[in-house]
């Protein structure tokens, strides 16, 4: 009898004990595999700690619609004459999640894949778009023809959802609407939903804002400096720099027993690749770059503002852009974008407006009072995230309170496709 | 047999008359680029001053026949868009997923065949054992390579081919080239592409050749291979929307086989 009763009581301490771990293993342990936010922004989220998601959903991909039947695209890019886009929908009624791809990205980079699944299995239809600084928006949904006005992006944003709306044959089969995007498509989403309280024609039930800029014209500079103040010699050395990358690949993938360039290899061979961080935030900054190459030949052209095409030089379909890549990749990027190409443009509509009134209105502090008073919205982001200044954390921690998740690293987005960043995302629009 | 021969040079120089034709005539629309009379501004940021002569361009790749290239490029994307996915969509809509995967092994299986030549011609023992026992591992356990047991047991795919076979012994890449369907070569990898291409076929006509309908089996084998292999590959022109994707590509297609030779 005694004995039985001394079992019981180490079967209590053991169900105590067991769930005292459970509680504390839930508060503090965040078991994202990299400390080093260089490393978790290229490397993102190795497989075996990703969430599991479908391998494959029901899903239209290569979807397009021609947003501006009137628009005379330049023969140029000609390919880009309607948006691509992808949705998947499920065959009962659901809510419409709308993704919005962070800068340069398109509907099927791998986060808006890995979004659009996560969602899918959630049980919502989901709408993929890429981003309004992704060459073929600019060229089929952008009414400037110029990205970097985050207001006049939110509208151009807005403008496709209300043409795609008008033009979905199944219009019962959707419950609600919702909204997310990751990077400068979580800033995006904030400012899409102030429109949206405005025009009314979607009535957002929530939006959550992924790794946003608070100021997008702050982080394009920081990430500018990544590549030009990594590189020994300057960005004119670039193709040593390059050289260099590209050898290291190349030795570790004779040497290992890689079958590929896919799968682990990057993981696995990240130390030799990119032996140290100087090198990591110069790759970090050339990503970048790239995408902001592609931007800013895309927007000269469509605006035929004679900045790397010589003013009304007619491109054709083959004309070799090879120069215009150099030239468009060389430079202070962003910077030389705003003042030469962006802010002319809308100084033009608005002979009034500075360079600083055009940044300032970019930023998610121009919004303040909306985002402080808007329970709906909420945001992730984390503490280490390479596109954050210092203070920025505590600017959102004030303004968001406890909407905002912060984790204790990630990088900038890295950490997206983990299972408990997943779990979090999937579970702030599920509750209500 | 010997009719087999002519009819393979037949269509050898068939293409060659092909390349030829949109060659000429890539040069000769390429110049028709400016027509309504708006006076052309000089750039703010011009070329000309920009891209310096002594400073080396990691986008630059050896590329003289680029004009033909781009207008092949664009060829490849109607190519894909009118014919070539079509027929690929109509198949993946007809087979499950699961039996286009088993399909695709056993055409992965043939293509072993390209690995073992090639490895044994750079004579690399562990390359060309390991891809023997790939073969009689997938061709028995795996049911005719349906399924890849072999993966599983340390024996991994071991890819060679005779463009990586020339680039071994010395051989440069030579002149980018876009192939008609094929897509992004060199004038190497297409010369390894032919090779391949030729040894595959002699095997085939030696291994069916005592069965009746030869031709139709043997064509049916091809244009099932070919669907599978275009099914296998995710990539769509055009589709990264990039202005400059094909200079991306051109350097990712180049960079990659350096790679591949170096291995």
């Amino acid at each position: 009898m005694k004995t039985r009763k001394k079992w019981r009581h180490s079967l209590l301490l053991g169900c105590i004990l067991l769930l005292a771990m459970v509680c504390v293993g839930q508060a503090a342990s965040y078991d994202y595999p990299f400390a080093d936010p260089i490393e978790a922004t290229i490397l993102s989220t190795p497989k075996s700690a990703r969430a599991k998601l479908p391998e494959k959903i029901r899903v239209k991909e290569y979807a397009t619609i021609t947003v501006f039947p009137e628009r005379h695209v330049p023969e140029v890019f000609w390919y880009n004459k309607e948006l691509r886009y992808s949705i998947a929908y499920h065959k009962e009624k659901a809510p419409l999640m709308v993704l919005i791809a962070g800068t340069g990205a398109g509907y099927d980079s791998a986060k808006m894949q890995m979004m659009q699944k996560a969602f899918f299995q959630a049980g919502f239809h989901v709408l993929a778009l890429s981003s309004p600084t992704h060459p073929n928006f600019i060229v089929a949904a952008s009414s400037t023809g110029m990205p970097g006005d985050i207001r006049s992006d939110a509208k151009d944003i807005y403008h496709v959802l209300e043409t795609l709306w008008q033009r979905l044959s199944k219009k019962e089969l959707v419950s609600n609407f919702y909204l997310t995007g990751y990077s400068l498509g979580g800033s995006e989403a904030a400012f899409v939903a102030k429109l949206d309280e405005e025009r009314k024609v979607f009535n957002f039930k929530k939006v959550l804002m992924i790794n946003p800029a608070l100021n997008i014209y702050d982080s394009a500079v920081k990430l500018d400096k990544m590549l030009v103040d990594n590189i020994p010699g300057g960005i004119d050395h670039f193709d040593d720099f390059y050289q260099k990358l590209i050898h290291n690949i190349t030795k570790s993938y004779v040497h290992g027993d890689f079958v590929d360039l896919a799968g682990d290899f990057f993981y696995k061979a990240y130390d030799k690749i990119i032996p140290n961080p100087q090198e990591g935030k110069a790759l970090i900054g050339f990503s970048f770059r790239i995408s902001l190459a592609n931007m800013l030949f895309t927007a000269d052209v469509m605006t035929n503002s004679g900045y790397l095409v010589p003013k009304n030089l007619k491109l054709s379909r083959t004309t070799s852009l090879t120069n215009y890549c150099k030239v468009a990749s060389r430079g202070n990027g962003f910077r030389e974008y705003a003042e030469n190409l962006l802010y002319p443009y809308f100084r033009r509509q608005n002979p009034y407006l500075s360079f600083q009134a055009l940044i300032a209105r970019s930023s998610l502090r121009s919004i303040e009072s909306y985002l402080r008073n808007s329970d709906k919205i909420g945001l992730v982001t984390n503490v280490d995230d390479i596109i954050l200044a210092d203070g920025d954390i505590d600017y959102f921690k004030q303004v968001f309170g406890s909407r905002a998740k912060i984790y204790p690293r990630g990088g900038h987005c890295g950490n997206m496709a983990y299972k408990d960043n997943v779990r979090y995302m999937v579970n702030f629009f599920k509750s209500n | 047999m010997k009719k087999e021969k002519i009819r393979s040079t037949k269509s050898i120089l068939l293409f060659a008359l092909l390349i030829f034709i949109m060659l000429s005539t890539g040069c000769a629309t390429n110049q028709s680029a400016q027509k309504n009379g708006a006076v052309i501004v000089p750039a703010t940021k011009p070329v000309a001053a920009y891209v310096r002569s002594d400073v080396k361009y990691a986008i630059d790749a050896y590329d003289p026949w680029e004009g033909f290239n781009r207008h092949m490029y664009i060829f490849n994307y109607y190519f894909d868009k009118y014919f070539f996915l079509p027929v690929v969509g109509a198949y993946e809509w007809i087979m499950p997923d699961y039996l286009e995967d088993r399909i695709s092994g056993i055409f992965k299986n043939f293509s072993e065949l390209r690995n073992f030549t090639n490895n044994l011609l750079q004579l690399k023992g562990k390359g060309t054992a390991i891809t023997t026992g790939r073969v009689l591992v997938n061709s028995t356990v795996g049911l005719a390579g349906m399924y890849d047991p072999a993966s599983k047991w340390g024996m991994p795919v071991q890819k060679e081919d005779f463009g990586q076979t020339l680039g071994h012994y010395g051989v440069g890449a030579g002149p980018f080239l876009v192939l008609p369907v094929f897509g992004p070569s060199t004038l190497r990898d297409t010369t390894g592409l032919v090779f391949d291409t030729a040894v595959h076929a002699a095997v085939m006509n030696w291994a069916l050749d005592d069965v009746n309908n030869k031709t139709e089996i043997k064509l049916g084998i091809n244009v099932l291979g070919a669907i599978d292999e275009r099914h296998r590959t995710p990539f769509r022109y055009y589709q990264s929307g990039s202005p400059f994707e094909y200079e991306y590509l051109r350097k990712l297609y180049l960079e990659k086989r350096l790679m591949d030779i170096a291995r």
